[in-house]
């Protein structure tokens, strides 16, 4: 590695804001809570879902994760911007996807004079070029307690310079969020037939760049689809059903076809991960509920059943797998100790599991990595 | 699950020192209450008397005996455990346990090692064994070559190249370590560390890289987690212990963070720890290239430091997994409705501040590095980094007002900044004032860029403060907020915009602006929290508690330092709990994270806040409570009863008018010459010309120290006009605003210590503790023997009339202390304090009487009776000795003078005073393993004296060196003695050969008096014993006594008693 040091921001007052006073911004709940902070990023207002993350680093991965999709995002850490942001090249692994997916950053501090030899700008700075929108000066604590006690709610960040006009949000759950992040078209990666290596097909609902990448780096090929793609047909090895932003019920189509997959009589191996694993479950006949405010962090503790195994996930869902609602030939994998949700199902003989968290980490603890080898070694056998 | 044991041992780590402090306090109380909660019987060996973990109650059986190899083999052998838990006892407590497995002693006596085994604990503490290990997995560490020899290190460092990182292995605090240049360099602190310890390492030098430490725990079906990061201000070479250090990292991305992580627990799985340990990185700031520095298998200072950052009871878990637990049966016992198997999600920045003494000492460097030199530390909590940091640079207590606005001076800015002293942060404030860039401070420290922006941050809201139009010009509520959500103190803004503290505090409440209180609560607010864990911000809208009627506060001590230290804590714990028993709710104020008062289960709530007058007015302001107490907390408590006082706060016990009677020296004298009391003549002197006629009117020697000082700094004894000149051009600032007190200095006297309670100022409970060491040791560095031994029964009954009039007139309720000397049955008071002391747990434990509860329930107004019966018909006798830690503190002069220089203290028990002194000498690392001794006897007055003495030791089977004066007198007195050359003559033989190569085996040097300057012969004869692990005696009462003793007890065979049995 070159011990180049790309430009670090030269101390605040160079800093391009300085140009223009400060932005008096509010986020509105729609309990009508208001919380009065500084605009940065666009400094345009911005709805959507109202929801908070507890992990201490991470942010360019979750604002760049499609999961969030429709949502705002409040971060419990209060610095943020610390490292800056890398350079925003195509297709880098440094981001799950290729543009900032929050509806709306909320934070205590934003930090612009980062330092950090990958950061290639701020996080104020990031935001603009992205078109989003940031609020800072928030007690951040205050509002996740909020959402904790009161559930997690619709809101909106407004510029307090703006007129005013009355509350009025729609739910993003109600619609379909997959659409808007899936792929339009078929992508393939990896070396595509070169030699007997495994073919994965992976199922877009707003997949993580990291999946992709534990699967290319395990020396899969992958084709990734559209959410909605006909998987009647398709010849894989494996099937990876992604992660994906909103409520599942909304993946009709989805669930339609891989309902239609688990009762093929020759199985492919089949593996879910968060709104995969919902899918999963739905497709099976379970049924899944929204929690109250969702499980966003990457300190969230789950055990194995039937083990003393622990592990530390990364999580970021807003629905849940209904335990009691499984069909008797599949069993809960995995729970959360923190509050006995499901954090993970498998067919009790046929491969097909999937995991609530997120075992490809970015953000969070890499713990889960062997959910990967799992799936891949199982698609082997095939 | 196996069956568990059923009695477990636990090894503490003796008295505090520099490396191993107070933090193995907290840890071993935690483990105690641990086993306790799991239905197992605890043994501790400790001869910290001064400790929670050693008070009645927390353990089943104490000891309050040495923590060495024989003595605990002896306590086996004894209690027959069959556990044993050696996690908890610092690098002294680990050592032990090796050294005892290694030869047999826990197999043979069927006791098991509990939590990490021992062969884990090699592979992490032998450098070559750890290399290997890490290797095996693809981890990577420093290249590094473990030595034995000075040859190897230097074949070692040829291969690696210079600048080369020693390191010695088997140390506390990095003991033996530096940053070695050239063959010199490394010749000289080779030498220094192989006189310590077996092996040394030499290493590739990282300087300049990030260093970072993640607390590791696993259990023993191998679920693993991280509890808590750190990154430290200070980059890599500066030992972290001597770092300013922030939790969770900072500057470090989630790839970053995460590759450690990950690291850390593939490691700590492949070595196999059981419990709790810490990992520490360095990171490339300029890539993903990390090295694993060293992974210690023990509770730690680090450890105490992520458990206080957190909330997570790092060492009551450790316990638990000990005892085979798993973490996911645990409770979180801070929200009580998860487990303790996660990680730690913080909603705050946590900055550690170390406390440095080192202007104590003569002769010490001020330079900071690889080497451990601080004597305690402060945690500060704040929502911003700025807010955090400077709150911990006013914790520390070293009269800074965070960081900036202090009344420092750099001779040379730049030469500060490269070669860091224990002020570097205050300096690169100065760098930003005078208008030097990031860049520019960055080539010269290293230090990240990103806090060097936040420090920035804070000297431009400086400027802005200062910048307002016209002095007394009122910053308006944008401002101040900003200056206080950065951490500004009410009188940084004062002293900045030249308006009066009060009058920014009214300001501020006018413009609403107000601090809110958060909790800790381990998981940032995800899940509702029971905690009582509290710090207050200014970054927030909403308070996360309500005020609760019926409360106590209790200030506590802040942090360790010489002078002030673990039985300050120890008072406040007794404190909270008397109250708790009484009834009342108990708030704490303390911010030193290495104490049990911060402990998540000792208070109601606890604010881990600055213990100022700003703060605690906030506090006491939100929480309306019944009173303060200010007396348990040491000085730093005891100073703000004034202005509390001033302010209505209710100050439960003595009265702040009566304790300013005690702490004015004008007031106090009156008071005692219509008393009737006598003390040593004294002036307050505000030129040096009354300095000098007030010295000629009473007689040389004098003492002289400045007003208002806690242990002695800058106190100290001249014996002529010449040294009064040079001392007080130098050493003080002598002007009519700041005066120096000098009074006579009576010598040859003795120094006896009451310790008392009182209510409504009749005395209750009493102990007279007497000093080995004549005045002018300073009481804290002295050896104390309760009750008396030497002492006239006229003196004793002196000393009652006087301590009664005292407070009976001062009308004192709750703790004080009175100091006297005296000479014949001539009695004179030389100190009084209002407030606990340091002997009150000694005079506790050795009386089995609590003083603190008595104390308590006084001053809250209980009925309580006096205790009646005294000190002087006890069956025992306990014996308070000093630790020092010259060792660490590179050329101090390890002499015992009027200004305190210990860093701890231990206290045994016995029958016979003989064998409580033996015991503790032994505590504080005496050995005795070799009978041969070189003697220096001081001046023709001191050598008569000490013939008794060389007679004894000779009868003892002793032989002797001297050098060319003792040598021809002890001859003279028909002893046989080796001459040796002096060390300044670099002649053979020489003393400091001698000293060097093992021929000597305890080193007796009296110096002529205590305020020695040049380096001269007897301060080499006594640095070289110092850092040659030699034995040394400096006072002549302590070795009379000690050879005494020898006489008639067995050092190696002393008795093996608990508390309980005398």
């Amino acid at each position: 590695m070159s011990g180049k040091l790309p430009d670090v921001l030269e101390r605040s007052e160079e800093s391009p804001c300085q140009d223009e006073k400060p932005a008096a911004g509010v986020l509105e709940l729609e309990d009508g809570t208001r919380f009065a902070g500084t605009l940065f990023g666009n400094r345009q207002g911005a709805d959507g879902e109202v929801v908070f993350n507890t992990g201490m680093v991470g942010y360019v991965e979750s604002l760049t994760d499609p999961s969030y999709r429709g949502q705002i995002l409040s971060l419990t850490y209060p610095l943020v911007g610390n490292y800056g942001v890398p350079q925003m090249t195509e297709g880098s692994l440094r981001f799950e996807s290729g543009s900032i997916q929050v509806r709306g950053l909320v934070v205590a501090d934003c930090i612009d004079a980062y330092g950090h030899w990958e950061a290639g700008s701020s996080l104020d700075q990031w935001l603009r070029e992205q078109d989003v929108v940031g609020l800072k000066g928030i007690d951040t604590r205050e509002l996740t307690k909020i959402l904790r006690s009161r559930g997690t709610m619709l809101g909106r960040i407004v510029n307090a310079a703006s007129a005013k006009s009355p509350f009025s949000v729609s739910d993003p759950n109600a619609s379909d969020l997959v659409r808007a992040v899936t792929v339009p078209k078929i992508v393939e990666h990896g070396s595509q037939g070169a030699g007997a290596r495994t073919h994965i097909l992976l199922v877009d609902c707003g997949c993580k760049r990291s999946i992709l990448r534990e699967l290319l780096d395990r020396d899969c090929d992958v084709t990734v689809v559209p959410y909605d793609h006909d998987l009647a047909s398709v010849e894989c090895d494996g099937i990876l059903l992604s992660n994906g932003p909103g409520d599942p019920v909304q993946c009709q189509s989805t669930i339609a076809n891989v309902a239609a997959l688990l009762s093929r009589a020759k199985p492919v191996p089949i593996a879910g991960i968060c709104l995969g694993c919902q899918i999963m479950a739905l497709a099976a006949g379970a049924q899944t509920y929204k929690l109250p405010f969702g499980h966003r962090g990457q300190n969230q503790p789950v055990a194995q059943q039937g083990t003393e195994s622990c592990r530390i996930t990364s999580q970021n869902h807003g629905y849940a797998v209904r335990a009691d609602s499984l069909p008797s030939d599949w069993d809960v994998w995995f729970t959360n100790l923190n509050d006995g949700t499901v954090e993970g199902i498998r067919h009790s003989n046929q491969p097909y599991f999937a995991v609530q968290f997120h075992p490809e980490a970015a953000p969070g603890p890499t713990d889960s990595r062997d959910f990967f080898d799992e799936f891949v070694e199982a698609s082997r056998r095939e | 699950m196996s069956k568990g044991p059923t009695k477990v041992l636990v090894l503490g780590s003796g008295g505090l020192r520099i490396g191993q402090a107070g933090e193995f306090d907290y840890s071993g109380s935690q483990a105690l209450k641990a086993l306790k909660a799991e239905g197992v019987q605890s043994v501790l060996i400790n001869p910290n008397i001064a400790t929670v973990q050693t008070t009645e109650g927390l353990a089943d059986k104490l000891y309050l005996l040495p923590v060495d190899a024989e003595t605990v083999e002896r306590v086996i052998e004894k209690e027959k455990p069959d556990g044993l838990l050696l996690g908890f006892g610092g690098q002294t407590g680990l050592n032990v346990g090796v050294e005892l497995a290694d030869a047999g002693v826990l197999e043979r006596l069927g006791v098991q090692v509990l939590g990490t085994p021992v062969d884990v604990i090699k592979d992490t503490e032998d450098r070559e064994r750890f290399v290997q290990r890490l290797d095996e997995i693809g981890v990577k560490t420093a290249r590094s070559r473990a030595c034995a020899t000075l040859a190897d290190a230097q074949t070692a460092a040829e291969a690696i190249g210079f600048p080369v990182m020693l390191r010695s292995a088997y140390s506390l605090g990095g003991l033996g370590s530096g940053v070695a240049h050239t063959p010199d360099e490394l010749e000289a602190i080779v030498r220094r560390a192989l006189a310590q310890t077996p092996q040394v390492l030499v290493e590739e030098y990282l300087f300049g890289w990030k260093e970072v430490e993640y607390e590791v725990v696993r259990d023993s079906f191998d679920n693993c987690i991280t509890v808590c990061n750190m990154e430290n201000l200070d980059p890599m070479g500066i030992h972290t212990g001597e770092s300013i250090v922030v939790a969770p990292s900072q500057t470090l991305s989630n790839t970053d963070y995460h590759l450690l992580r990950e690291i850390a627990v593939r490691t700590i799985r492949h070595l196999g720890i059981v419990g709790e340990c810490n990992i520490q990185f360095a990171l490339d700031p300029h890539s993903s290239e990390y090295r694993v520095i060293e992974v210690n298998a023990r509770l730690s200072r680090s450890s105490a430091l992520a458990s206080k950052a957190t909330g997570y009871p790092l060492a009551a878990v450790a316990t638990h997994l000990a005892l085979g637990r798993s973490l996911a049966s645990l409770p979180n016992p801070v929200t009580s409705s998860t487990v303790a198997f996660f990680e730690p999600a913080l909603d705050y920045v946590v900055v550690k501040v170390p406390r440095w003494d080192l202007e104590r000492f003569r002769g010490v460097s001020m330079r900071i590095g690889s080497q451990m030199m601080s004597v305690g530390e402060v945690m500060a909590i704040g929502r911003t980094f700025e807010e955090a940091l400077q709150k911990a640079l006013r914790m520390i207590g070293t009269g800074m007002h965070g960081l900036v606005l202090n009344r420092l001076q750099f001779d040379d800015l730049r030469e500060e900044l490269a070669q860091p002293t224990h002020r570097r942060v205050f300096a690169v404030a100065e760098a930003f004032a005078q208008g030097m860039t990031v860049d520019q401070i960055h080539d010269l420290t290293q230090i990240d860029r990103w806090f060097l922006h936040r420090l920035a941050s804070i000297v431009d809201v400086m400027r802005s403060l200062k910048g307002l139009p016209g002095p007394g010009q009122e910053p308006d509520a944008h401002l101040l907020r900003q200056a206080k959500v950065l951490g500004f103190s009410d009188f940084q803004i004062g002293k900045a915009t030249g308006l009066h503290m009060d009058r920014v505090r009214d300001l501020r409440k006018e413009l609403a602006v107000l601090p809110v209180i958060k909790q800790i609560d381990t998981l940032a607010a995800e899940y509702p929290a029971v905690t009582n864990y509290l710090f207050m911000t200014y970054q927030g809208t909403t308070s996360d508690v309500e005020p609760r009627a019926g409360a106590v506060m209790v200030l506590g001590g802040g942090p360790y330092r010489i002078g002030s230290s673990v039985e300050f804590d120890w008072c406040c714990v007794n404190a909270v709990q008397t109250a708790r028993d009484v009834g009342y709710r108990t708030i704490m104020v303390n911010c030193n994270p290495e104490t049990v008062s911060t402990d998540y289960d000792t208070c109601d709530r606890l604010y881990f806040e600055e213990l100022t007058y700003e703060r605690v007015m906030d506090i006491y302001e939100f929480e309306l409570p019944e009173g303060v107490i200010v007396s348990m907390g040491g000085q730093v408590a005891n100073n703000l009863a004034p202005r509390l006082d001033k302010q209505n706060v209710r100050i439960l016990g003595t009265s702040a008018e009566d304790i300013d009677r005690a702490e004015d020296r004008n007031k106090f004298s009156s008071l005692l010459d219509k008393l009737g009391i006598d003390q040593p003549a004294w002036t307050e002197a505000r030129s040096m010309a009354e300095a000098e006629d007030f010295a000629a009117r009473v007689g040389y020697p004098v003492m002289i120290r400045p007003s208002y000082v806690l242990s002695g700094a800058a106190m100290a004894v001249v014996f002529d006009p010449s040294t009064l000149g040079s001392y007080l051009s130098r050493a003080t600032d002598v002007n009519p605003a700041s005066p120096v007190v000098i009074s006579r200095f009576i010598e040859n006297a003795k120094e006896v210590e009451f310790d008392g309670v009182a209510r409504q100022g009749e005395i209750l409970l009493y102990a007279i503790g007497e000093h080995v060491e004549n005045a002018g040791v300073h009481s804290g560095d002295a050896t104390v023997v309760i009750p008396p031994q030497r002492l006239y029964v006229e003196t004793t009954r002196r000393i009652k009339q006087a301590a009664w009039k005292i407070a009976r007139e001062l009308n004192i309720t709750g703790p004080f202390n009175i100091q006297f000397i005296a000479q014949e049955n001539r009695l004179k008071v030389i100190e009084c304090n209002l407030r606990a002391s340091r002997t009150f747990p000694f005079a506790s434990k050795v009386l089995k009487r609590n003083f603190i509860d008595l104390a308590t329930r006084a001053l809250l107004g209980e009925e309580v009776a006096r205790i009646e019966g005294s000190t002087l018909d006890l069956e025992r006798v306990g014996v308070k000795a000093a630790q020092f830690s010259f060792s660490r503190l590179k050329g101090a002069d390890p002499t015992m003078g009027v200004a305190m220089a210990s860093t701890g203290e231990v206290g045994c028990l016995g029958f016979e005073m003989e064998e409580a002194l033996l015991s503790a000498l032994r505590s504080v690392g005496l050995r005795l393993d070799k009978k041969t001794a070189l003697v220096s006897t001081g001046p023709p007055e001191t050598k008569a004296a000490f013939l008794p003495v060389v007679m004894k030791l000779q009868k003892m089977g002793y032989s002797f060196f001297a050098t060319s004066g003792t040598a021809r007198f002890l001859r003279s007195n028909g002893i046989e003695v080796e001459t040796l050359r002096w060390p300044l003559e670099e002649a053979a033989p020489n003393c400091i050969d001698y000293i060097r190569s093992g021929k000597i085996g305890l080193v007796i040097n009296i110096p002529k008096n205590n305020e020695e300057e040049e380096l001269s012969n007897d301060y080499l004869i006594r640095r070289g014993a110092v850092d040659h692990e030699v034995p040394l005696l400096t006072n002549l009462r302590l070795t009379e006594r000690l050879v005494e003793a020898l006489e008639v007890a067995d050092f190696d065979n002393l008795p093996i008693l608990e508390w309980s049995e005398y």
